[in-house]
């Protein structure tokens, strides 16, 4: 038996105090599709880094057809036969296919002879069956294309294994089939694959065998054949989900507050993310939602909080259209606090200090400010009693908000959107990047909110992190709820089989 | 030891200061002068007597209130490199309202010409503005092209309609001397202009410092996302910045037609934009330092003249030293002193110490 392509053996990294992963054994059979599987966090592409020799793991081995090496450097990787495409291609707009591939390439001299490049080019390009101008400029082509001349790029250096980091994320609908051929086609000329994705549709689609990674760890590997998606679904998810909640007080729902019809919109690709999402939400309600990333969240906040124009469908905050309103109205006459996703994007300007970035949201109302002028003192003032009241952990109301840790910056958001009095919340992701402590005390504060009779949306890809506080648990797959489950129903095969596209309800009215 | 280094990191534009004296000497030598006589001259000519000071004043006028413009554009995350145009817009305007507008008191008159100047860079800042919001122009590209058509416009005015009959050079007639800005230092050039440019950067210290206004503007400049998030119109504010620093422009180049030219003259500016993003980094953004900054270069400016004549040198010579200073001064604020760095290496240098007196004497 030939040595396989690829053996890991009892790696494991740290960042810090966090283990990023925990012994990890892998073996990926030559000439075969290997697929990840995980969630965000998972590991997955820390372990992908360290096979293309971003990071330098602390413990174990990798065998590269046998050989044990160690891969300090993306060159040294190369050196070793593997190549990597990125999730977001590494190329220069404004060169030409040709010039992309051969860019870095070594051993080139003074002289660069473009045409017998772009010959051998060529000839690969033909016999993978891309239809590809090797003369156009890169920023004119599709983002399919651009797939393809990374992949170009990868095998002109010769590599043997190639990964490829969530390659479909980027790709529309169309251009995944395209996509999804090249790497059968990869595996007929015997090059080995290993594809990172979510997204189980592709895994079931093309894949082998999968590995499946939750907090670091494998925590299983086997063939596809056989395999159901709900039970890959399972595997990624994870452990038994603790139907446990928190137990505080859930008053009966109030009246409808939040009322979503038909919602659609398109993502900054241009590609439709959200398609006719209907949904309400009444006072002192939580909404979850679960899904898989990418999957319509992030455009369905947006367009919630008014990031972001939706392309059609209506949307009403009891009674009121919300659709005309600004950002600014809906955060101050609407009453929408909005916890984003990317805390140090979005919710924080991290240059700034604490006391500045608790009056980001209302620095323009009273009593923030007074007739166009800050209120520094009284800005401190309250900064420290939300602080104090929020458990956030500083040298003082002076640092940076950057020096703070994941759990504090996300309880200072937390107090500013909660303090606002807020009709609305939108939640997305509040746990990501948290520890476990900081968990408790954010899911709590949610619960606070909800017996104040705040109508909650809470999205989330935690599915045991929605279950702990939801009343409803819609679930989000393509764009569209494929279903809306009460949380009693809300069991883990069933919102298994929801995130991979079994819809449940028949078409919304 | 941390303290030391950071009080030294403290004075670095000092030490920059020597450096770039130091090297200015050599070329000053090397092209044949006597450099102590040179700096002496360069001193006495830009800071000491009153002529000299003077001389500063008069060219600090213009060249604060450009660093105040791309102060505020870059506070607010744009780059506004049309200054020079806004200038000339500025001194067009206020010209044509000084010469053509008749029959107010003269005091309205003034404040009306100060006014049309300072609209008129206003909206010619604007316009990249606009087109950044609405359509995501570059507003470098913009704000740099509209430089020369605003430097050409104003000469066609000046060899043109507005010429003044009969002149042997491109410049309008004399506006009333009822508009002229008071003098303020007795018998010389010194006008009220500079004292206004200081004004206008207490003002903006405080804007940006404490007005919702000025936060909302910040905010946008540091982190747009989080601008919109937090409500701000991010479009709008990119625009209100573009008008605003505009203004600034265009009021440097007004006072420079009502304080000191009393003419609209074609190419009546010497670069005073540019000059004004020297004076903002140097400044590193914050209005006040701004002062002192452009104190400092105009002095340069105007001692640099007398340093040529005082020992003949080449003017280009001079124009070189000047560079040079500019280029270790912006160096030395460009060097970032990071305390716990350093804190890392003293530390490895102690516990080095420590080991080796740890270990017994003959193993030494």
């Amino acid at each position: 038996m030939t040595a396989p392509a690829l053996r890991l053996t009892g790696v494991g990294k740290l960042f810090g105090e966090f283990r990023a992963l925990d012994a990890v054994d892998m073996t990926v059979t030559a000439g075969t599709i290997h697929s990840i599987l995980g969630e965000n966090g998972a590991g997955k592409t820390t372990l992908m880094n360290i096979l293309y020799g971003l990071y330098e793991p602390e413990e174990g081995q990798v065998e590269v057809f046998g050989k044990p090496v160690s891969i300090p450097s993306p060159r040294a990787a190369l050196d070793h036969g593997i190549g990597m495409i990125h999730q977001h291609f590494m190329l220069v707009d404004t060169l030409s296919v040709v010039e992309n591939i051969i860019l870095g390439l070594p051993g080139q001299g003074l002289r660069l002879s473009l045409d017998a490049h772009a010959e051998k080019i060529g000839a690969l390009s033909r016999h993978y069956g891309f239809d590809i101008n090797l003369h156009a400029p890169v920023w004119t082509l599709p983002m399919g294309m651009r797939q393809r001349v990374e992949i170009l790029k990868a095998l002109h250096r010769e590599a043997q294994i190639i990964i490829f980091d969530e390659p479909t994320s980027i790709l529309a609908p169309q251009e995944v089939d395209g996509l999804l051929q090249g790497l059968r086609r990869l595996r007929q000329e015997g090059k080995t694959v290993i594809l990172i994705t979510h997204k189980l549709e592709e895994v079931v689609a093309v894949a082998d065998r999968i590995t499946v990674m939750r907090s670091g760890r494998v925590v299983a590997e086997q063939p596809v054949a056989g395999l159901e998606k709900s039970d890959m679904a399972r595997l990624m998810v994870g452990r038994d989900v603790a139907l446990s909640s928190y137990d505080v007080e859930r008053p009966e729902p109030g009246e409808v507050v939040l009322d979503a019809r038909h919602l659609e919109a398109t993502n900054s690709h241009g590609v439709p993310a959200l398609k006719r999402v209907s949904f309400q939400i009444r006072a002192g309600e939580i909404l979850g939602i679960a899904g898989v990333d990418g999957n319509g969240q992030s455009e369905l906040a947006e367009v919630l909080t008014g990031m972001r124009h939706p392309d059609g469908g209506a949307l009403t905050l009891k009674g009121t259209d919300l659709l005309p309103l600004t950002v600014d109205q809906r955060r101050h006459d609407a009453k929408i606090s909005y916890i984003p996703e990317d805390r140090h994007h979005t919710g924080l300007v991290l240059d700034l200090p604490v006391w500045q970035n608790a009056a980001l949201r209302d620095f323009r109302r009273s009593p923030f400010s007074w007739k166009g002028w800050l209120r520094p003192r009284r800005l401190r003032e309250i900064a420290a009693d939300w602080v104090k009241r929020y458990d956030v952990r500083l040298r003082g109301l002076d640092q940076a908000v950057r020096f703070l840790s994941g759990g504090n910056q996300q309880k200072l958001i937390f107090a500013r959107e909660i303090e606002a009095g807020p009709t609305v919340m939108v939640v997305m992701q509040p746990t990501k990047g948290v520890d476990v402590g900081a968990i408790e005390l954010i899911q709590r504060t949610i619960l606070k909110a909800r017996a104040q009779g705040v109508a909650i949306l809470y999205i989330s890809t935690e599915l045991e992190h929605i279950l702990a506080v939801a009343d409803h648990v819609a679930v989000i797959c393509g764009g569209q709820f494929t279903g809306i489950l009460p949380r009693s129903e809300a069991t883990l095969e069933r919102v298994g089989s929801l995130m991979t596209g079994i819809s449940e309800t028949p078409e919304a009215a | 030891m941390i303290r030391i280094v950071a009080t030294l990191y403290a004075l670095r534009t000092v030490w920059a200061l020597f450096l770039a004296f130091g090297l200015g000497a050599l070329l000053i030598a090397v092209s044949g002068g006597n450099p102590l006589s040179a700096y002496s001259a360069l001193i006495e000519g830009a800071f000491l007597d009153y002529w000299g000071i003077s001389g500063t004043l008069v060219k600090m006028s213009p060249i604060l209130l450009a660093g105040l413009a791309v102060i505020l554009s870059l506070r607010g995350g744009l780059l506004n490199l049309g200054v020079e145009g806004q200038i000339y817009m500025g001194g067009l305007f206020s010209s044509s309202v000084a010469l053509y507008v008749t029959g107010l008191p003269t005091l309205l008159h003034l404040v009306l010409a100060i006014l049309a100047g300072a609209l008129a860079g206003g909206v010619w800042g604007m316009i990249a503005g606009l087109l950044k919001a609405k359509r995501g122009i570059n507003e470098v590209i913009v704000t740099l092209l509209l430089n020369f058509v605003a430097i050409n416009l104003v000469s066609y005015f000046a060899g043109g309609p507005m010429m003044q009959e009969g002149a042997p050079y491109p410049y309008s007639e004399e506006i009333p001397e009822g508009l002229f800005l008071p003098i303020i230092l007795p018998m010389t050039d010194a006008h009220l202009g500079v004292v206004l440019g200081v004004v206008l950067a207490v003002v903006l210290w405080v804007l940006l410092r404490s007005s919702t206004l000025g936060f909302g503007l910040d905010l946008v400049g540091r982190n747009p996302q989080a601008a919109h998030y937090a409500g701000v119109n991010v479009g709008h504010t990119v625009i209100m910045t573009m008008f605003l620093s505009g203004t600034l422009g265009g009021l440097a180049g007004s006072f420079e037609v009502l304080g000191l030219k009393h003419r609209l003259y074609h190419l009546f500016s010497a670069g005073f934009g540019f000059d004004g993003i020297v004076v903002a980094f140097m400044a590193q953004l914050n209005p006040l330092m701004s002062v002192v900054t452009a104190f400092f270069l105009s002095g340069l400016k105007s001692g640099a003249l007398m340093m040529q004549r005082a020992i003949g040198l080449e003017s280009t010579v001079v124009d070189a030293v000047i560079g040079i200073v500019i280029i270790c001064v912006a160096a030395s604020q460009a060097f970032v002193f990071k305390a716990d760095q350093w804190r890392a290496w003293f530390s490895r240098r102690q516990r080095l110490d420590a080991a080796l007196a740890a270990q017994p004497q003959e193993t030494r």
